[in-house]
């Protein structure tokens, strides 16, 4: 089965990279990417760079959109092209096909953002260094490359789950961008839904486990948001509706 | 090897009221190139998608290699190779990479890869263009790299779903040539469906017809053309009256008579000598300038079949 995941990831990875190796196929606009947030959002901030919690949010989010990018291509793409009929009547399980997607989508995105994140350390050691080595203060950096994997990960399901019934990219990309927008307005909704006196104990709560327990809530958030999607990306990928969509 | 590489009993999938394949009852002996000739919507590929267990039967039940279509699909996925409806090429991929890809997928072995892919692209005189990406390839050319992709395995059934549809007929013609050759040379079981009846005619050793789901005919070419044989007699000249087709008629072994344009036809009961015929409507003074005998092929039975059914 492992083996089977790592041939769907570099058919996938292929495809990926002859895709996006153009200037046209988004490697312009990934370069701009990646210079926005290791280059010039470090020189701005400067040394603080290395203890600022934006950089936890950059870590979550950067991974979301790239991966959700990505993701969208998955099985609407297969579909659109007419390759998914002869993947699904090939020897691969439904579990590698499923998974060798999700992992070539966050490998992508965790990848991404991993580089982002080492080359804005050099950035900043270059410019704001003095000599002396400047690194990512310990919730700030194992944080964001937890909140990068999740994040990743979170986006991967949704968009697989999303690509599995869309009949185009584009349909799965637009419902997937609705997603992300209508995401953190629930949130939002519901926090305000909650009784006043709930909302205050979570407020309560939150500021008095500081910046470590709001990083150890949200990853918690993500893994149970990553494997429940997950899970019902599983349940939905059947040979017989995928062939009949 | 089990004796029949396919083997349905009642095989039923509905899609809401429609029947796409009604009580379908097959037997496929292993070895052979069977086509399955149908209209289009006739139910052809849903039987594929049966075949393969990438749907369910609403009722009855097929055994492909002796596996179980709903119990054992995943062996049945293990041991054939398809080239269905699209071709299913990665078209920005190289010809080598995409079946690297499905050699991978096999667990073929790297210098296995190697060499089979070399030689299943040499046999089609592809090898020299397989750094090519595939979008810059003809149709014909795609369609040869998907028959390669489907033997690439060694696989003991290979399902192909109108491989030559769409091909100009010199692609058509070469890869039915290299279809013929593979599938012998492989020792491969075909299961190859079509509406082209030359091309059922010319490489199947069995075909079944298939129209609205339902199983019409099954058997060899010439054993069904032989079934429906009807020969028939053209008289091109002139002076056929109304009497003589009544004398005709009366014959044993005629069967029917028309007059049109000139031409009287004759329809015979099997293979008989025509000559007393030729007599008597000569001695009844009719002219005669041309006689013709007809020979049924497929495509006369299966307009026959079509139109019985209707």
């Amino acid at each position: 089965m492992i083996s089977d995941v790592g041939t769907v990831m570099w058919k996938e990875w292929r495809e990926l990279l002859i895709q996006r190796g153009s200037l046209r196929g988004g490697a312009l606009g990934l370069l701009v990417v990646v210079a926005v947030f290791s280059i010039v959002l470090p020189l701005q901030i400067g040394s603080h760079w290395v203890e600022s919690p934006m950089v936890l949010f950059f870590a979550g989010w950067v991974p979301f959109v790239s991966t959700a990018h990505v993701v969208a291509d998955s099985f609407a793409g297969e579909r659109e092209r007419h390759t998914l009929e002869t993947l699904l009547a090939s020897r691969l399980s439904n579990q590698a096909i499923l998974f060798g997607k999700v992992c070539t989508a966050v490998s992508y995105g965790w990848g991404l953002t991993l580089l982002i994140l080492l080359l804005g350390l050099v950035t900043v050691n270059l410019v704001h260094g003095r000599g002396e080595l400047l690194l990512y203060q310990g919730i700030i950096g194992l944080g964001s490359i937890a909140l990068s994997l999740l994040g990743a990960g979170l986006a991967a399901s949704a968009g697989v789950l999303i690509s599995l019934r869309a009949s185009t990219v584009r349909q799965a990309q637009q419902t997937l961008s609705i997603a992300a927008w209508l995401l953190p307005i629930i949130l939002g909704y519901g926090g305000r839904a909650l009784p006043v006196e709930w909302r205050a104990h979570l407020v309560e709560a939150i500021t008095a486990s500081g910046m470590t327990g709001i990083v150890f809530v949200v990853i918690a958030t993500l893994i149970v948001l990553d494997i429940g999607l997950l899970a019902v990306a599983m349940a939905r990928f059947q040979r017989a509706r995928l062939i009949l969509d | 090897m089990t004796e029949f590489a396919i083997r349905t009993e009642n095989l039923t999938r509905s899609f809401g009221t429609v029947q796409a394949v009604d009580k379908l009852t097959v037997e496929v002996p292993s070895g052979i190139i069977f086509g399955f000739l149908g209209p289009n919507g006739a139910g052809k590929t849903t039987t594929i998608h049966l075949l393969l267990g990438l749907l369910e039967p609403t009722d009855g039940q097929a055994k492909v290699l002796g596996f179980d279509t709903q119990t054992q699909a995943d062996e049945i996925r293990q041991r054939t190779g398809v080239l269905l409806e699209h071709s299913g090429l990665y078209e920005r991929l190289s010809a080598e990479d995409n079946l690297e890809f499905y050699g991978r997928i096999w667990h073929l072995p790297p210098p296995t890869r190697k060499s089979r892919t070399k030689e299943l692209l040499d046999h089609l005189c592809l090898w020299e263009r397989r750094k090519e990406t595939v979008w810059t390839w003809s149709r014909g050319m795609k369609q040869k790299l998907a028959v390669a992709r489907a033997l690439l395995h060694r696989p003991s059934l290979v399902f192909l779903d109108e491989p030559t549809a769409g091909l100009d007929p010199v692609a058509a013609t070469s890869l039915r040539r290299d279809l013929a050759v593979l599938s012998s040379r492989e020792g491969v079981t075909v299961f190859l469906t079509t509406h082209n009846l030359a091309e059922a005619e010319q490489l199947c050793h069995q075909v079944g017809v298939i129209r609205e789901g339902k199983l019409v005919a099954v058997g060899c070419p010439n054993e069904l053309w032989a079934r429906n044989d009807a020969p028939r007699v053209e008289i091109a000249g002139h002076g056929f009256s109304e009497k003589l087709l009544v004398l005709l008629r009366d014959r044993p072994e005629v069967t029917a008579t028309d007059v049109q344009d000139s031409r009287l036809l004759i329809d015979l009961r099997g293979d008989v000598s025509i000559a007393p015929l030729i007599s008597l409507i000569v001695g009844s003074g009719a002219s005669v300038e041309e006689i013709h005998r007809d020979e049924a092929d497929l495509e006369e039975f299966f307009l026959t079949l079509m139109e019985a059914e209707n």
